[in-house]
């Protein structure tokens, strides 16, 4: 009863969709005022109905209800209570609705924070996201519903792949889903500016928090899908170039151009074009990421099960949702272009590098997860690109960017002196340069050229970031910092921390595989390991063997720690569960791996320098970003808009 | 005002691809082997640790090689077809994989032996140089000793029509040397 | 990125009486070859997983062969090109540089130069316009 009240909420919510899809814009084309007033209660009635949907789901989860056949898939009365409910989106159907619930939220949030804008353009807005609504749900309702029933009902479900019983899976997804489905907000802006044939500083004022907004979850969700994969998935790694993962570091990389191309449309109205299809890119990007996942069309362990039925129907609303605004990006940009001069050595100059050298990144990267398709299509048989070649080729278009982003983020408008600028720079850049040449030899003894550069360049965006603000602080000189430029100081030392985190894990990590008795001591990385035992362990989901290691350096215990090789009753999946021990410094990683006879047991022991830093500095990143959101303008604009203003009815111009 | 077609014109590109893409099966990697003289070998046989058995002897006529276990639970779903397809005079060389000869021994025993031989492969590095990757796996050995096919998971009827037979054809369509006399399950 | 093995000698040597078959070498160098190249090299069965990260037997096997190539004294080319072939290129993580890739190894390089002209072409049409004046924000 519950779930088929879920169903018909959904067909109510498509129902809404189509209207709020419509109506608007047709309003808005043909300046009828009651159609386009229709966007918002639409958009609210929208979400009262995914919701309810979602929340049908969820029950049906918390109360074991196995003649749903989505949850008989995904869950197991054994499943701890918390899982089941993040079961929901631990499979295709159910993450297609917690897409469509993401949405619904941002369109609402959307629709609330409409008022200071044009109806006009407002209900654009709003008749996109309609658009991109529409098609989802019908896309859920037709190809993916969660609520179908299984009959008969079977007395237990298949249990929660065991990878996701973990409380990464509570945080990562739903971070991350927030972040990549919230890029449809500046594409519907986008579009919406398209349409509106019009696009000026407000509108980049308008769009920029909403941008920044999404920006901030997608950072923070991968974050948290590269570390979540670090300590579950068993072997150390933090980042594999998987094609699941490039989909969503692609709408990053847009997305932060996007950010940047927007502080220069609002201050100087130019880079129009360069904003708007960095808009649609981003979201674009968003979407073929679903595809991928769902298709089938690339292999990956992230991977929902493939159906190129799904994938078909996707790769259509892709041709919708990129083709027609990429067309009507065509038409209309030549008439957004507008005049604005400036030098080489200027703020545009840089952001105008960002720009390109972000897209050079995001192009690399698609680029590379495309090619296997790309060669098996063209019938040469299957290839691989992994790793080895994103990790060169990445660095390609990043570090140039790195340290023009030191440089850049100490320029100004239109025009400057060069020599000011580098003179300014010459100590942040001269005790980068030392340090990080020395740093490396001075712990390890020994830098390829390589890691010495990144650790310079990591250690200059660093010094970079931190200029102003200790100028500002330490010194007392010059005007006090906006929340805007302290954002953009915490994000940009965010970069050079990540920058210092994966040069140092990647050119220092200790890692070697050992086996031992219980009672013998080994060495790895300056620690000395002891195997205390290992012992049978056995819970209600599953069972296994765990290892109990002393970890000791210079003689004074550090931690103890236990690493599991556990089997999950349901699935009868092994699975390693590590042990960690993290300090700010290093980590100390230990996965138990199998038993190799004679009482003994073989591990896999890993220390690895800084590798917090990676995970730190994106957190810096988004902090950097949440203090760019609360600038005072922004908070102007919203006491603003609480206040109706007829005058912002009549033109959207400045 | 060409170049802001440029956009749209990547998009069309990748989009057909993607669209190519649903038809493919990137999981399906079809062997390094084909078309190349099939990897030398000799191993005991599984019967007779004495005895050897290896491309040497499969060499010179169409044949089968299945690689094969007992710990393999799908290769129990094709041993009833192997063991039709051999009572129709196909030729099947077992390559029995990281086993435990009496566990297999009693298999064959129990459920019919269709291989004229077994290699008992105790390590598998016979298999690595055959590119196997997981047990059931079927290839199909031309008379000249070349890899013509290799059939991932269990080889069916419908494979065995589809995929095996056309093939067999081919050769044998020229002489009939070498070419295993098949009654009548080719012709179903 | 890529994993160097920082080894010093003193550090790394296991005092365990076995080491696991799989990644034993007298050598320090050796070790540090097996490391990187077991990254390098897919697990011919797995959803995109190294040999390295994969738990599958023929993962397991092949990590063996690995050991067994280096410690007879091949080259790390050698050992790639007995693994591509017996199962293809598509154990390959970094893709040989034929024809048919040089538009992947290439194509970083020619978007960095054309990226350049693109910025050069626009800097040069807005170095000539007015730079207007300073507002407010």
């Amino acid at each position: 009863m519950i779930p088929e009240i879920g169903q018909f909420s959904l067909v109510l919510a498509l129902c809404l969709a189509l209207v709020q899809a419509t109506l608007p814009l047709a309003g808005a084309a043909t300046g009828r005022a009651d159609w386009m007033a229709l966007a918002r209660p639409a958009a609210a009635g929208q979400f009262v109905f995914i919701v309810i949907a979602f929340a049908t789901l969820e029950y049906a989860f918390l109360n074991d209800d196995f003649s749903v056949l989505f949850v008989a898939q995904h869950s197991n009365s054994a499943l701890p209570g918390f899982y089941k409910f993040t079961a929901a989106w631990g499979g295709h159907e159910g993450s297609m609705l917690f897409w469509i619930t993401v949405l619904a939220i941002w369109t609402l949030a959307v629709a609330a924070g409409s008022r200071s804008q044009p109806e006009e353009f407002a209900s654009r807005v709003l008749g996109v996201l309609g658009i991109v609504s529409a098609g989802i749900i019908a896309f859920a309702l037709f190809t993916s519903n969660p609520f179908i029933r299984l009959a008969p009902t079977p007395a237990d479900g298949n249990d929660l792949n065991p990878l996701l019983q973990d409380p990464g899976m509570i945080f990562h997804p739903p971070t991350l889903y927030v972040g990549y489905v919230g890029m449809a907000v500046p594409f519907a802006f986008a579009v919406a500016a398209l349409l509106t044939g019009r696009l000026d500083k407000n509108w980049a004022k308008w769009t920029r928090p909403w941008t920044v907004g999404a920006w901030i979850f997608l950072t923070c969700g991968i974050t948290l899908g590269s570390w979540w994969s670090y300590y579950e998935l068993g072997w150390g790694g933090w980042w594999f170039w998987d094609p699941v993962e490039n989909s969503s570091f692609m709408p990053w990389l847009l997305a932060t151009a996007l950010l940047h191309s927007l502080a220069v449309t609002e201050r100087r109205g130019i880079f129009k074009s360069w904003t708007v299809l960095l808009a649609i890119a981003a979201f674009s990007l968003s979407l073929l990421g679903t595809f991928l996942t769902r298709s089938g069309v690339l292999v990956s362990v992230h991977a929902f099960a493939a159906d190129p039925t799904r994938g078909l129907f996707i790769l259509g609303l892709l041709a919708a949702y990129s083709g027609v605004p990429l067309l009507l990006y065509a038409f209309r940009a030549k008439s957004l272009e507008a005049e604005g001069g400036f030098k080489l050595v200027s703020r545009e100059a840089f952001l105008l590098a960002n720009n390109i050298l972000l897209v050079i990144a995001a192009v690399t990267v698609l680029f590379g997860t495309l090619a296997p398709l790309i060669v098996d299509a063209l019938g040469y048989g299957k290839i691989s690109v992994g790793p080895p070649y994103f990790d060169v080729m990445f660095l390609l278009p990043m570090l140039p960017l790195a340290v023009l982003l030191g440089v850049g983020m100490h320029s100004i408008w239109r025009t400057m002196s060069g020599a000011s600028l580098l003179q300014r720079l010459v100590w942040p850049a001269g005790i980068a340069a030392a340090l990080g040449v020395t740093l490396p030899l001075i712990f390890y003894g020994h830098a390829s050229l390589l890691t010495s550069v990144a650790s310079v360049v990591g250690l200059w965006v660093c010094a970079a970031a931190l200029l102003d603000p200790l100028r500002k602080w330490v010194l007392r000189e010059g005007a006090p910092l906006t929340r805007a430029q302290i954002g953009m100081c915490l994000a940009h030392f965010g970069v050079g921390v990540f920058i210092l985190g994966a040069t140092y894990v990647s050119a220092y990590t200790v890692e070697t595989e050992i086996s031992a008795r219980p009672g013998e001591h080994f060495q790895v990385g300056g620690y000395d390991f002891l195997l205390r035992g290992v012992k049978p362990v056995d819970t209600a989901n599953f069972s296994g063997e765990e290892g109990e290691f002393e970890v000791r350096k210079n003689g004074r215990l550090v931690t103890v720690l236990a690493s599991q090789q556990r089997v999950y009753k349901v699935q009868q999946t092994p699975t390693t569960e590590a042990a960690i021990d993290s300090r700010i410094g290093r980590d100390v990683f230990v996965a138990l791996s199998k038993p190799v006879g004679d009482n003994a047991w073989a591990a896999r022991i890993q220390v690895k320098p800084l590798i917090r830093f990676l995970w730190l500095g994106p957190l810096l990143m988004a902090l950097g970003g949440v203090f760019a959101i609360l600038d005072r303008r922004y908070r102007l604009a919203m006491r603003e808009s609480t206040v109706p203003s007829r005058s912002a009815a009549a033109t959207g111009s400045t | 005002m060409w170049r802001y077609l440029i956009p749209l014109a990547i998009f069309l590109i990748v989009g057909a691809f993607l669209y190519r893409g649903l038809r493919l099966h990137p999981n399906e990697v079809p062997s390094a082997l084909i078309g190349k003289q099939m990897p030398e070998f000799a191993l005991p046989t599984l019967s007779d640790a004495e005895a050897k058995v290896g491309s040497r002897d499969i060499a010179g006529k169409i044949a089968l090689v299945n690689v094969w276990a007992t710990w393999c639970i799908e290769c129990r779903h094709e041993h009833g077809f192997l063991i039709t397809l051999s009572k129709s005079g196909m030729p099947i060389y077992g390559l029995n994989l990281k086993d435990d000869r009496p566990a297999a021994l009693g298999w064959l025993a129990t459920l019919g032996n269709p291989y004229v031989a077994s290699a008992f492969d105790e390590d598998g590095t016979v298999a690595l140089d055959w590119g196997v990757t997981a047990a059931p796996e079927t290839f199909l050995i031309g008379r000249d000793g070349k890899v013509l096919y290799k059939h991932i998971s269990p080889l069916t009827a419908q494979v065995w029509q589809r995929d095996f037979l056309p093939l067999i054809q081919a050769q044998c369509r020229e002489s009939e040397a070498g070419c295993p006399r098949l009654t009548a399950l080719a012709a179903r | 990125m890529r994993r160097f093995v920082a080894i010093f000698a003193a550090v790394l040597l296991t005092t365990a009486l076995h080491a696991a078959d799989d990644a034993s070498f007298d050598d320090p160098a050796l070790a540090q070859r097996y490391w990187g190249l077991i990254r390098e090299i897919r697990c011919p069965l797995c959803m995109n997983e190294s040999i390295a990260d994969s738990g599958a037997p023929v993962a397991a096997d092949l990590r063996r062969e690995v050991h067994r190539l280096l410690v007879e004294g091949k080259s790390d080319d050698d050992i790639k090109d007995f693994m591509s072939s017996r199962y293809g290129d598509f154990i390959l993580y970094r893709p040989r540089v034929t024809p048919l890739t040089y538009a992947l190894w290439g194509g970083p390089f020619v978007l960095l130069v054309v990226g350049s002209l693109v910025f050069w072409r626009i800097l040069r049409a807005r170095r000539d316009q007015p730079l207007g004046e300073d507002e407010p924000t």
